[in-house]
């Protein structure tokens, strides 16, 4: 899969610009603040329909500008495929394939599929576990678009459960009363508890499975990167899982579990007014050696590391025949001389690779495929 | 700006569902440039929706008399009822002509964030309805998302201790379409609900 051409309409700061693409590497290079980033970011929100710099949709949307567009042209095996996004701040996005209009945005996802490493990535390593549940459901969609529905489906559910919740708490705190049949809403928490073991349930053993099939690639590439400096190793973390480990992908099974596990919370769940059981409190275990790398794995460490989890995912895909358009946001600068050359000897053979850098020569020798100069709002292809 | 009564109207006009600022205002010079004879009809047809339609003292489906024509239709058969969230449901029910059983209008879904709970729903009307044993099956109807699912989980958690038979409405394909335009949940549950050809 590669993008042939994509063209911005009031999105960050551009009024319009219109990028023609090729296969293989492609390097964009400007000052800091010329707006490189910007075209990458809007790539991946394409893919995702999430930035990877912001979580509203307002700063993507040029100032005084009410909408932005997005539009891609995508080559894939022999096909060629109009993606389309309009970003209405507030509004839901409204999305088209090959000028059809598409009944819910999420139906995009899937259309194209890219891989981005940005420096916003050693949250993944440093951060809370929500940063690194977000970049598992992000490959989990990536891997299987069908998730997308499933994640909207379990939010919902739970930001229903959690306001029941809230509600019984308030009650309980003006009554003072700690039965848990006192407030008429909190009978209908059992209909909500099955929606949210149905859902909850698909989420996590598609989590499961996806963690299983992609810590061997992890291992791997850490192993390249780092050149052999260290043995990284990921397991997935469940508040479900009892102390062995041995929560597996079966559905059944893990509906039961959470069904079980909700009704011993219930009243705990009341006194906090919030969902205490689910994926949504899961978390990626990330080993280096003997010890956990948050905390203990060093600034170099940590982006080998973060680099890793992202080319682990290109490659699980790559493998399972899904070829993503690989995007590296600003991170030459960040590794030194040999790390920069076995990323690049990594990369060969990629269907796409878009690097965007501040200077050229931070970019291996390998990676310099097209160039194009970004300044003022203008792309200009140079080489 | 517009001023007295254009505004008026506008500002009444933009605040119906699915009416935005520019179509308001649309609307509105049509009125104005319209007869003054079709006018009165529409502000008559207004004013009698809301004095003459109510709702069914038995199903709460709209109405114009006590009973609604489908509750006072001696056709139709007590042992089956339809649950269904609004009105319009109703009509949709009654024009695929499948069904002859009675309805029950609920009057929308549980949804704890807009603090709809089960006692602001038609349920325990429900609940008289079917003490009196008449129903052999609750059919639930209500939508296929998130809160129509709880709802009908709630309900049935509630009516099955009954005795009655609960069925929910099948979610699948549409008919017509074809496999591959159809999204994933909507296959994935079509799969869920496949069943033996004999």
């Amino acid at each position: 899969m590669h993008v042939r051409r994509f063209e911005l309409i009031d999105f960050r700061s551009y009024p319009h610009v219109v990028v023609d693409l090729e296969p293989g590497p492609s390097v964009l290079v400007g000052p800091n603040g010329a707006g490189k980033t910007n075209l990458v970011e809007a790539l991946g929100y394409l893919a995702t329909l999430g930035s990877h710099r912001v979580s509203a949709d307002a700063p993507l949307v040029r100032a005084g500008a009410e909408k932005a567009i997005l539009r891609a042209l995508i080559a894939h095996e022999g096909r060629e495929l109009i993606a389309e996004l309009e970003l209405v701040p507030g509004k839901a996005n409204r999305a088209r394939l090959g000028r059809q209009p598409l009944p819910r945005a999420r139906d995009i996802l899937g259309a194209l599929r890219v891989i981005l490493f940005a420096p916003e990535d050693l949250a993944l390593i440093r951060g809370e576990p929500a940063e690194r549940r977000r970049f598992l459901d992000d490959l989990l969609v990536a891997r299987h678009p069908r998730y997308a529905g499933v994640r909207a489906d379990y939010d919902r559910v739970l930001k229903q459960r959690n306001t029941l919740l809230r509600t019984a708490y308030l009650a309980r705190k003006v009554t003072g009363r700690r039965q848990a049949s006192d407030s008429g809403d909190l009978r209908t928490l059992e209909a909500w508890d099955k929606q949210l073991a149905e859902y909850g349930s698909e989420l996590l053993a598609g989590r499961l499975s996806l963690v299983e099939a992609l810590a061997p690639y992890v291992t791997k590439a850490y192993d390249a990167v780092s050149q052999g400096k260290g043995r990284a190793a990921v397991a997935y973390k469940s508040s479900l899982d009892d102390e062995r480990g041995t929560l597996t992908a079966d559905r059944e099974l893990i509906t039961a579990k959470m069904l079980n596990a909700l009704a011993a919370a219930r009243d705990a769940e009341i006194d906090r007014g919030s969902t205490l059981v689910g994926p949504q409190r899961d978390d990626i275990a990330l080993q280096l050696g003997d010890l956990p790398a948050k905390g203990y794995a060093s600034h170099g460490e940590s982006w080998s590391y973060a680099l890793a989890l992202r080319l682990a995912s290109y490659d699980l895909l790559r493998a399972e025949g899904i070829e993503p358009v690989l995007i590296l946001d600003d991170v030459f600068a960040e590794l030194d001389a040999t790390r920069r050359d076995r990323l690049a000897e990594l990369l060969d053979g990629a269907a796409q690779v878009l690097v965007t850098c501040a200077v050229a020569g931070d970019v291996p020798a390998a990676l310099t495929g097209a160039r194009y100069d970004v300044a003022e709002g203008e792309v200009r292809r140079v080489v | 700006m517009y001023e007295g009564a254009l505004a008026d109207l506008i500002e009444e006009l933009g605040r119906l569902p699915g009416v935005g600022p520019k179509s308001a205002q649309r609307i509105a010079f049509h009125i104005l440039s319209a007869d003054a004879h079709d006018v009165d009809r529409l502000s008559d047809a207004l004013k009698r929706v809301k004095q003459l339609v109510r709702v069914c003292e038995i199903c709460y489906n709209v109405s114009e008399e006590e009973r609604c024509r489908i509750c006072r239709d001696g056709r139709r058969t007590d042992e089956n009822i339809c649950v269904v969230e609004e009105s319009k449901d109703v009509i949709a029910v009654e024009r695929t002509g499948e069904f002859r059983g009675r309805y029950h209008v609920l009057g929308g879904a549980i949804n704890p964030l807009e603090g709809i709970g089960p006692d602001n729903l038609r349920i325990r009307e429900l609940m008289t309805r079917l003490q009196a044993g008449e129903t052999k099956e609750l059919i639930l109807a209500t939508d296929p998302n998130t809160e129509g699912e709880a709802t009908a989980t709630y309900l049935a958690l509630l009516v099955k201790p009954m005795g009655i038979t609960v069925s929910r409405l099948a979610s699948g394909l549409p008919v017509g379409g074809d496999l591959e335009y159809a999204d994933e949940v909507t296959l994935g549950r079509a799969f869920e609900g496949r069943r033996v050809l004999d």
